[in-house]
C-alpha cells in the first residue's frame, strides 16, 4: 500500500480514524497509546529521545489508568478498605478531647511541690504557660472501698451498702477532727480547707445536700446532712440517693457523682451489686497546700484502715487546667473563617456537574477532605505528636490548604470522557488524563509546605506537619474513596440514562414471529418473565395531583426512612461519644475488676508528665483491654486480709466465692479521670467559682479499705431492710464469671463489629442507593425519572443478555435495519453490510456504488469487502472480484501478506473524501486488547515504509495461525463461514454473472457516490436504502445485488418504511412518496421470514433471485410535514386491512423539532385497532449543525401494545444490554446488538444526519 | 459574609438582567440600549463598589479584632469602648480602600488588554480570602522568635498567595505599589499620634505591615475581578442579544 498520494482529505480521514480509534470500546491501555499529544507509534518503535519528563508522565498516566480500572472494578471492597483505614487512622483521636473544650493537665511530683510563681519563668521545660500562681483549689480525695466480709447468706442485699455507707460518718469525723501539730503550729482541716459561702442562687434544692458556710467537703454523707442518726433512720437509702437525681437523660455531672466522687456505676450502691464492694470518696477541697498536714492525715487514715494490697502511687499530683469559655472576641474571627470555609466548599462543590447525584458527590468530596484531616491528626497522634494548636482554629486553614480542587478536577475529567465508553474505562481515562496535573500540584504543594516547615516556627511547623500528612491522606482518599464513589455515580448515571431512554426496550417480541399467530385474538400473555402488564400507561401523560406527587416523591426517595436512619446514626454516634450509659467504662470496669489486682495500666499509665489532654469518659488504656491478673495468688492474700478467716468460709458452702475482694488497681489511682470533665467545674460553679482559664491541683488519693463483719452489718440494719427480697443468688463461680465476662466482651465486640458493618452498609446504601455494578436492570430499586409505573415497585425482569460484537465497518454506523433475522447496517463510508442477527456473521457486503466502479484500479475496498463478505479469500465466488473479473481482492491481500504494497493507485483524485485513499481499515482493529492499533494511521504518510511485517504480525497476533495464508486472514470480525453462509454461496455464484448489467445503470451519475445512505429498511431479503440524493435502491440482502432503483425524487430520503408491497419514503422536504414494488415472478422461493402471508396479494417482499423487481412511484404526498420526517413506521406485517389498502393507514408521526436539546417529540397518532405498533421515541439531533456527536443520535425503542379502546401499555421484554446504546458511535464496530435472546430485537436507528 | 456576597452578586445578576430586559422591552427607540448600557454600567459599578466596601469593612473589623486580642495595636482608651474595639475610622478607611482596589484591578486589566483568566471562579476567591485571613491570623497569634522571622514568613506567605491566586504581573506591581503607599500612610498616621503599635520594629510600625497590605490588595483585587466578571458577562450577553 502506498502513502504517496495521500491528500489533505486523507489526512482528514486519518484524523477521523484516529478519533475513531480514540473512541473505541475496549482499549484498556489506550490512553497510553492513543494520547493525541504523544508521538504516535511509540509503542512499536519508541523514539530514542523521550525525555525523562515524558517518560515519567507516561508512567504516571499508565499507573493512574490501571488504578482507575481497579477502583471502578471493585468498588465495594475498595470502599470497605478505605473506610477501614479511615477508622484505623482516626482511632487515636479517641484519646483527644473535644477540640477547644477539653481541659489539659500537667503532672508534677508531690515531694518537691511548691506553689508556682506568678511570673513567667524562663524555660522550665514542658511547664505549660497556664501553670502559674496557686491553683483555685487542691482536691484531696479519700477513696473508700468497703465490703462486708465475708458475705453471709443470711445477709440481705441492703447490707451490701448500708453498713459500708455508714462508715462514712466515722471517717468524716476522723477527717474533720484531724489535727496536725508540729513545730510550726497546729493545723486542722478548718484552717486549710476551702471555705465556701452560699450556694449559687437558683440551686436551692441542693441546699440540703451541699455544704454551705464552711469547708467544702463532700461525701455521700451529705445525703443525710452528715448525721448518723438521719442515716440510721432512713428506711430506703437508695430512694434518698435517687431523690436528687435529675429526671431523664442526665448529664454526666450529677449530684450523685459529685457526692460519691466516682461514677455511679462504680459505687456499688445497689441491690444487685454482685461484687458487694461499695466505693465512694470523701472529697476535701483545700485552699492551701500543707504537705505535712496531708501526710499525717494520710498516715492516720492508712493506719486506721490499712489497705493491704494497695500499691497506689502517691507521688504525683495532677494540675488540671480548664479552658476559658470562648468569648465573642475570639468567636467572631473563628466564625468568619468558618463561614469563608463553607463558602469555599459551597462554591467548589457547586461546580460538580454532569453527575447523577450532585449532593452525593459533594458530600463525598467533603468527606474526603474532612476524613483526610482527621486521619492526619490521628496519624500524628499515633506517632506521638500531640496537637497543641487549637484544632478549631487551624482546621479551616487546613481544609483550604488541602483544598477540594483535585476532587473537582477528577470529576470534571471523568465526566468529560466520552460517554459511550464503559464506566471503568471512563474512570480510568479520566484519572489518567489528569494524573500529571494532580501529581504536579501535589508535588508543588508538598514543596511549599516543606518550605513552611523550615521556618522553624513551632506553630507553623506543626501546621505544616498536619498539612503534609493531610495532603498525603487526602491524596490517598481521593484515589481510593472518591474515585470509587465517582465510578459508582457514573455507573448510576449511565443506568439511569439507559432506563430513561429505554424505558422498556428489551426485546420486542421478534417481529418475525416464526409461528403464525392468530391475528385478531389479543396476544396471549407472553412468557411471563419478560412481560409484566402494568396498569395505565396514561399515567405517564397524566398530570398527577400535587400532593400525590409529593407522596410519590417521598415514597420514591424514601426520604422519611433515610432521615430517620441518618438521625439514628447521628444519635448513636452521639451516644457512643458522650457515653452517658458508661458502656466503655462499664466494660473497662468489668474487665479490670475481674482481675484481682487489676492493674491494667502498669505500663499503660505512666505518670502523665507533660501536657496531655484528659477527662475522657474512661481511662482509654484500660478500655476494652483485658489484662491478666498480675497477682497470681490473690486468694491467700485475701484470706490473710479477711478478719474472719477461712473458717467461716469453710462452714458455708457458698461462702468462698462470696468473699468480696477489695482490690486496688491503677484505675483507682486517678479515679477522678473516670468522672466527667465537667465534674469539677460544676462543683465549683455551685459556689459561683469559675475554673475557666484557671487550674486545680488534684492530690493523690488516700485509699481506705474497710472490712465490716456480718455482725456489724446486721446491727446497722434498718428494720425495713429485710423486707426486700433477696436477689437471685449468683450461681456462677467466680472464675466462670470471669469467663463469662470475657465472653460478654467478645460478644459485645462481635456485635459491635456486626453493627459497624451494618451501619457502613446502610450508609453506603444511603449514599449510593442504586445498584451500580450489575449491567442490566436493578431489582427493587427504582429510578427517578422512570415511568411512573416504576413508582409502584416494578422493576423489569432481567434476562441474561450478552452483547454480540459485529465488527467490520470502518466508519460510524449511520443506519441500522433489521427484521429479526437479518441486520443491515450502513456506515458513513456508504458500505452496507448484512449480518446474521443470530450468529453475528457478516453475510453480505454491499460497498458503496461509486467505489465499485472504480475498483478495478484501486481495489482496496473490494478486497476488503471480499474478505468480509464471503469470509475467505479462497472463495472464488467472492462478490467483488468475481464481478469485475479481476484478481484484486485476493491479490491485494497476498501482496500485503508478502510484505510489499505493490499496487500503486493510478486513480485520479476524486471529489469524495474517503474513496481515494488506500484502505487502511483492515489494519484498524478495534480489538485493542491484543494489538497496537494506531501506529499506521497516525504515521505521517510517506512512501517507503514497510508495513508488510507489521500487517502480517498484526494478523498473526490476532488470528490463530491458519494453514493457508489465504484462508480468512482478514478481519477480526468475520467469523469462520457458517453453514448458512456455505449454503448461500452457490446462490452468490449464480447471481454473480448477472450483476454487472444490473449495476451498470445504477452507476451513472457522478452524484451517486457522493450521496450517502440516509435511511435503510430491511424486509425479507430486500434492503431498501434511501440516499441523500433522493434515490431509492432495493438491494438483495443475501446476494448483495442491486435489484432496482428509483430516482424519481431529488430530495433526500430521510425515512423508509415497508408496507407489504409498498415502500414509503419520507423525504427531506417533508413529502411522502409511496413506491410500489412489483415482482414479476409471483412465486416465493425463499422462505418468508417477515409477516405471514395472507390472501392472494403478495403481501410482503418475498423474492427469489430470479425475480425481476421493479419499483415505481405510485403516489406522492407533498408537504405531508413541514419539517423533515425523521421517523416513519408502518405496522409490522401489515396485518390491518386498512393499512394494506390505503396509505392513510400509515402511522405517520408528526415530528416536531424542539429547539431545545435535541429531542423530537411525538404527537398525534391515529388509533389503530388491534395492531401492534411501535412507538418510537427519538432522541437525536435533527440538524447536523447542532449535532456535536453523532453518537448522541441514539434511539430508544419502546414496544407497546395498544388495544382498541383502552390504551394498554405493556412492559417490554427485558432491555437489551446497555451496550446497545453505543452502537452508532463506535466505528469499526458495525453494531453491537444483543441478539442472543429471541426477544431482543435489532433496533433501527433513526437517521443521524451527518 | 460570603453568603451575603453571593446573594448580592446573584441579585446583581438578576437585577442587571431585569434592567436590561426591561429596558429592552420598554425602550424600543434607538437610544434605549445606549441608556440601558450606561445605567447598567454605572449601577454595576456602584453595586460592585458597595459590595467591595462592605467586604473591606467586615474584614477590617474581624482582622482588627485579631490584632486587638494580642494587643498589637493600641487605640486611645476612649475609643476602645466603641463597638468593635477599634477606632471608628478604621473600617471605613479599609472599606474605601478595598473598594478602590477592587475596582482598580479590573480597570487595569481592561486597560492593559489582558483580562485575568487565571482561576476565575468563586471557590478560588473564597480560598484566597481564607488564606488572607489565615495570614492575618498567623501574624497575630503565632509566636515567632523575632520580628524578622515573622516578617519574612509573612512575606513568603503573601507572595505565595499572589502566586497561587493571581499570577499576573499587573497584580503584583499594583499590589506592591499600594502596599508601599499604605505603609507610608500608616507611618504618617502613627507619627502623628493617631494610634500606635505596642512594639514597633520598623520605624513606627510593625515590619510585617507591608506584607499584610500586599496580601490584602491581592485579595481585594481578586474579589473585584470576580465581581467584574459579571459585568463582562452582561456585555457579552448583550452583544449576543444584539
Amino acid at each position: 500500500m502506498s502513502f504517496d498520494t495521500i491528500s489533505p482529505g486523507d489526512a482528514f480521514k486519518l484524523g477521523v480514524l484516529g478519533s475513531v480509534e480514540k473512541r473505541s470500546l475496549d482499549a484498556p491501555r489506550r490512553p497510553v497509546l492513543g494520547r493525541a499529544v504523544l508521538p504516535n507509534g511509540r509503542e512499536l518503535t519508541p523514539p530514542a529521545r523521550m525525555t525523562l519528563r515524558k517518560q515519567l508522565r507516561e508512567k504516571i498516566s499508565a499507573a493512574f489508568y490501571r488504578h482507575g480500572l481497579l477502583c471502578a472494578s471493585y468498588p465495594v471492597p475498595i470502599i470497605l478498605f478505605t473506610s477501614a483505614s479511615i477508622l484505623t487512622c482516626c482511632y487515636p483521636l479517641l484519646r483527644l478531647p473535644l477540640p477547644g473544650t477539653g481541659p489539659v493537665e500537667f503532672t508534677t511530683g508531690v515531694r518537691d511541690y511548691s506553689v508556682p510563681s506568678h511570673e513567667p519563668q524562663g524555660d522550665l521545660g514542658e511547664r505549660p504557660d497556664w501553670y502559674r500562681g496557686p491553683p483555685v483549689a487542691y482536691i484531696q480525695q479519700v477513696l473508700v472501698k468497703a465490703a462486708v466480709s465475708p458475705w453471709d447468706s443470711s445477709l440481705v442485699p441492703v447490707d451490701v451498702f448500708r453498713s459500708p455507707l455508714g462508715r462514712v460518718f466515722s471517717l468524716l469525723e476522723e477527717i474533720r477532727n484531724h489535727v496536725h501539730s508540729d513545730s510550726s503550729g497546729i493545723r486542722s482541716l478548718e484552717s486549710l480547707c476551702l471555705q465556701v459561702t452560699d450556694l449559687f442562687p437558683g440551686l436551692r434544692r441542693m441546699q440540703s445536700v451541699l455544704p454551705e458556710h464552711g469547708c467544702l467537703l463532700v461525701s455521700p454523707g451529705n445525703y443525710w446532712q452528715n448525721q448518723r442518726e438521719l442515716f440510721d433512720s432512713d428506711a430506703d437509702l437508695l430512694k434518698t440517693i435517687q431523690k436528687h437525681e435529675p429526671k431523664g437523660l442526665h448529664t454526666s455531672a450529677t449530684l450523685r457523682d459529685l457526692l460519691f466522687g466516682v461514677p455511679g456505676k462504680y459505687t456499688g450502691v445497689s441491690h444487685y451489686n454482685r461484687k458487694r464492694v461499695v466505693t465512694y470518696t470523701i472529697t476535701v477541697v483545700l485552699s492551701s497546700y500543707d504537705a505535712r498536714f496531708l501526710g499525717s492525715l494520710r498516715a492516720r487514715l492508712k493506719q486506721l484502715h490499712p489497705s493491704a494490697n494497695c500499691s497506689l502511687r502517691e507521688d504525683h499530683m495532677v494540675h488540671v487546667h480548664f479552658k476559658e469559655e470562648i468569648g465573642i472576641a475570639e468567636l467572631i474571627p473563628l466564625v468568619t473563617t468558618y463561614i469563608i470555609l463553607f463558602a469555599y466548599i459551597y462554591f467548589s462543590t457547586r461546580k460538580i456537574d454532569m453527575v447523577k447525584s450532585k449532593w452525593g458527590l459533594a458530600l463525598a468530596a467533603v468527606v474526603t477532605v474532612l476524613s483526610s484531616l482527621l486521619m492526619s491528626v490521628g496519624l500524628c497522634t499515633l506517632f506521638g505528636l500531640t496537637p497543641t494548636l487549637n484544632g478549631g482554629e487551624i482546621f479551616p486553614y487546613l481544609v483550604v490548604v488541602i483544598g477540594l480542587e483535585n476532587v473537582l478536577v477528577l470529576t470534571k475529567s471523568v465526566v468529560s470522557t466520552p460517554v459511550d465508553l464503559e464506566v471503568k474505562l471512563r474512570i480510568a481515562q479520566g484519572l489518567s488524563n489528569e494524573s500529571w496535573s494532580i501529581m504536579k500540584n501535589m508535588a508543588t504543594e508538598l514543596c511549599i509546605i516543606l518550605i513552611g516547615y523550615f521556618t522553624l516556627v513551632p506553630a507553623i511547623q506543626e501546621f505544616c506537619l498536619f498539612a503534609v500528612v493531610g495532603l498525603v491522606s487526602d491524596f490517598f482518599l481521593q484515589m481510593f474513596f472518591f474515585t470509587t464513589v465517582l465510578s459508582i455515580d457514573i455507573r448510576r448515571m449511565e443506568l439511569a440514562d439507559l432506563n430513561r431512554r429505554l424505558p422498556a426496550e428489551a426485546g420486542l417480541p421478534p417481529p418475525k414471529p416464526g409461528p403464525l399467530r392468530p391475528r385478531e385474538v389479543p396476544p396471549p400473555p407472553r412468557p411471563s418473565p419478560h412481560t409484566i402488564t402494568l396498569q395505565t400507561p396514561a399515567f405517564r401523560n397524566l398530570r398527577l395531583p400535587k400532593r400525590l406527587r409529593v407522596v410519590y416523591f417521598l415514597a420514591r426517595t424514601r426520604l422519611a426512612q433515610r432521615i430517620i436512619m441518618v438521625g439514628t446514626v447521628i444519635w448513636i454516634g452521639i451516644l457512643v461519644y458522650t457515653d452517658p450509659a458508661g458502656i466503655r467504662t462499664y466494660l473497662a470496669a468489668q474487665v479490670s475488676e475481674q482481675s484481682p489486682l487489676g492493674d491494667p495500666g502498669g505500663a499503660g499509665l505512666p505518670p502523665h508528665l507533660g501536657v496531655a489532654p484528659v477527662f475522657r469518659g474512661g481511662d482509654p488504656t484500660s478500655t476494652l483491654s483485658i489484662h491478666p491478673a498480675p497477682d497470681p495468688t490473690p486468694l491467700p492474700e485475701n484470706q490473710s486480709q479477711g478478719h474472719h478467716g477461712p473458717a467461716r468460709a469453710g462452714l458455708l458452702p457458698q461462702a468462698p466465692p462470696a468473699v468480696p475482694q477489695i482490690t486496688w488497681g491503677a484505675e483507682d489511682e486517678e479515679g477522678w479521670r473516670r468522672l466527667s470533665f465537667r465534674h469539677w467545674p460544676s462543683l465549683f460553679s455551685y459556689y459561683n467559682i469559675t475554673l475557666a482559664k484557671r487550674y486545680i491541683s488534684i492530690l493523690p488519693v488516700i485509699p481506705v479499705t474497710v472490712h465490716l463483719s456480718p455482725q456489724e452489718a446486721i446491727e446497722t440494719r434498718h428494720p425495713q431492710d429485710t423486707r426486700h427480697p433477696p436477689p437471685p443468688i449468683p450461681k456462677v463461680s467466680a472464675d466462670l464469671q470471669t469467663d463469662l465476662t470475657l465472653y460478654k466482651v467478645a460478644a459485645l465486640g462481635l456485635a459491635a463489629g456486626v453493627l459497624l458493618v451494618l451501619l457502613l452498609f446502610c450508609l453506603y446504601r444511603v449514599l449510593c442507593p442504586r445498584n451500580y455494578g450489575q449491567n442490566g436492570v436493578s431489582h427493587g430499586r427504582r429510578r427517578r425519572g422512570d415511568l411512573p409505573c416504576d413508582d409502584y415497585g416494578y422493576s423489569p425482569p432481567v434476562s441474561e443478555i450478552s452483547p454480540l460484537l459485529l465488527r467490520g465497518h470502518s466508519m460510524d454506523i449511520e443506519c441500522l435495519a433489521s427484521d429479526g433475522m437479518l441486520l443491515a447496517s450502513c456506515c458513513l463510508a456508504g458500505q452496507i453490510r448484512v449480518w446474521d442477527a443470530q450468529t453475528g456473521d457478516c453475510l453480505t457486503v454491499i460497498p458503496k456504488p461509486g467505489l465499485r466502479r472504480s475498483s478495478s484500479s484501486s481495489g482496496c475496498w473490494e478486497q476488503r469487502d471480499g474478505w468480509d463478505g464471503v469470509g475467505g479469500a479462497t472463495e472464488p465466488e467472492c462478490l467483488c472480484s468475481e464481478a469485475h473479473g479481476s484478481y484484486v481482492g485476493i491479490d491485494g491481500l497476498s501482496e500485503e501478506e508478502e510484505g510489499y504494497p505493490l499496487r500503486r493507485r493510478t486513480a485520479p483524485i476524486r471529489p469524495t473524501l474517503f474513496n481515494d485513499q488506500p484502505d487502511l481499515t483492515p489494519l484498524i482493529d478495534t480489538n485493542f486488547t491484543s494489538q497496537p492499533p494506531s501506529h499506521l494511521l497516525s504515521t505521517p504518510p510517506r512512501a517507503g515504509f514497510d508495513f508488510g511485517g507489521l500487517v502480517e504480525r498484526a494478523y498473526m497476533e490476532h488470528e490463530p495461525p491458519s494453514p493457508s495464508a489465504y484462508t480468512s486472514p482478514s478481519s477480526a470480525s468475520s467469523s469462520p463461514p457458517t453453514g448458512a453462509q456455505l449454503q448461500r454461496r452457490p446462490s452468490l455464484g449464480d447471481i454473480a454473472a448477472a450483476l454487472p448489467p444490473e449495476r451498470a445503470p445504477s452507476s451513472g451519475p457522478q452524484a451517486d457516490w457522493e450521496s450517502s445512505v440516509w435511511a435503510m429498511e430491511l424486509r425479507g431479503n430486500l434492503i431498501a436504502a434511501g440516499r441523500s440524493s433522493g434515490k431509492l435502491e432495493l438491494w438483495d440482502a443475501v446476494e448483495g445485488s442491486l435489484r432496482c432503483s428509483n430516482e424519481d425524487g431529488v430530495s433526500g430520503i430521510t425515512a423508509l418504511a415497508f408496507l407489504n408491497n409498498r415502500i414509503v419514503a419520507a423525504r427531506l422536504n417533508g413529502s411522502l412518496d409511496f413506491f410500489t414494488v412489483e415482482i414479476n415472478k409471483p412465486l416465493c422461493l425463499l422462505q418468508y421470514r417477515g409477516a405471514p402471508l395472507r390472501g392472494s396479494v403478495p403481501p410482503s417482499p418475498c423474492y427469489s433471485s430470479e425475480d425481476v423487481i421493479s419499483c415505481q412511484l405510485t403516489r406522492s404526498v407533498q408537504c405531508a410535514h413541514h419539517k423533515p420526517i425523521t421517523v416513519l413506521r408502518a405496522p409490522p406485517g401489515g396485518s390491518s386491512p386498512a393499512a394494506r389498502t390505503t396509505p392513510s393507514g400509515f402511522i405517520v408521526w408528526r415530528t416536531r423539532v424542539v429547539s431545545s436539546p435535541c429531542r423530537v417529540t411525538l404527537e398525534g397518532s391515529q388509533p389503530y385497532t388491534s395492531t401492534r405498533q411501535w412507538f418510537w421515541r427519538v432522541e437525536g439531533r435533527t440538524a447536523p449543525s447542532a449535532c456535536g456527536m453523532s453518537s448522541q443520535g441514539a434511539v430508544s425503542a419502546m414496544f407497546t401494545v395498544t388495544a382498541a379502546t383502552s390504551p394498554h401499555w405493556s412492559a417490554p421484554p427485558p432491555a437489551s444490554s446497555a451496550r446497545d446504546w453505543t452502537t452508532s458511535s463506535v466505528s469499526g464496530t458495525a453494531a453491537q446488538g444483543s441478539n442472543s435472546t429471541p426477544y431482543s430485537r435489532k433496533r433501527a436507528a433513526a437517521p443521524v444526519w451527518a | 459574609m460570603s453568603l451575603t456576597l453571593t446573594a448580592m452578586s446573584d441579585s446583581t445578576v438578576t437585577s442587571g438582567r431585569q434592567q436590561w430586559s426591561g429596558s429592552g422591552q420598554t425602550l424600543q427607540p434607538p437610544r434605549g440600549p445606549f441608556i440601558s448600557v450606561i445605567t447598567n454600567r454605572t449601577t454595576n459599578l456602584l453595586i460592585r463598589g458597595a459590595m467591595l466596601f462592605s467586604v473591606g469593612v467586615f474584614l477590617a473589623l474581624v482582622l482588627n479584632l485579631l490584632q486587638v486580642q494580642r494587643n498589637v495595636t493600641l487605640f486611645p482608651p476612649d475609643v476602645i469602648s466603641s463597638i468593635f474595639s477599634s477606632a471608628w475610622w478604621v473600617p471605613p478607611c479599609c472599606g474605601t480602600a478595598s473598594a478602590m482596589i477592587g475596582l482598580l484591578y479590573p480597570c487595569i486589566d481592561s486597560c492593559l488588554g489582558e483580562p485575568h483568566k487565571f482561576k476565575r471562579e468563586w471557590s478560588s476567591v473564597m480560598r484566597c480570602v481564607a488564606v488572607f485571613v489565615g495570614i492575618n491570623h498567623a501574624s497575630a497569634k503565632v509566636d515567632f522568635a523575632n520580628n524578622v522571622q515573622l516578617s519574612l514568613t509573612l512575606a513568603a506567605l503573601s507572595i505565595g498567595l499572589w502566586w497561587t491566586f493571581d499570577r499576573s504581573r499587573s497584580g503584583f506591581s499594583l499590589g506592591v505599589t499600594i502596599a508601599l503607599l499604605a505603609t507610608l500612610a500608616t507611618q504618617l498616621l502613627v507619627y502623628n499620634g493617631v494610634f500606635q503599635y505596642t512594639s514597633p520594629d520598623f520605624l513606627y510600625i510593625r515590619s510585617w505591615l507591608p506584607c499584610i497590605f500586599f496580601a490584602g490588595v491581592i485579595t481585594m483585587g481578586n474579589i473585584g475581578r470576580q465581581l467584574a466578571l459579571y459585568e463582562y458577562k452582561f456585555i457579552q450577553e448583550k452583544s449576543h442579544q444584539d
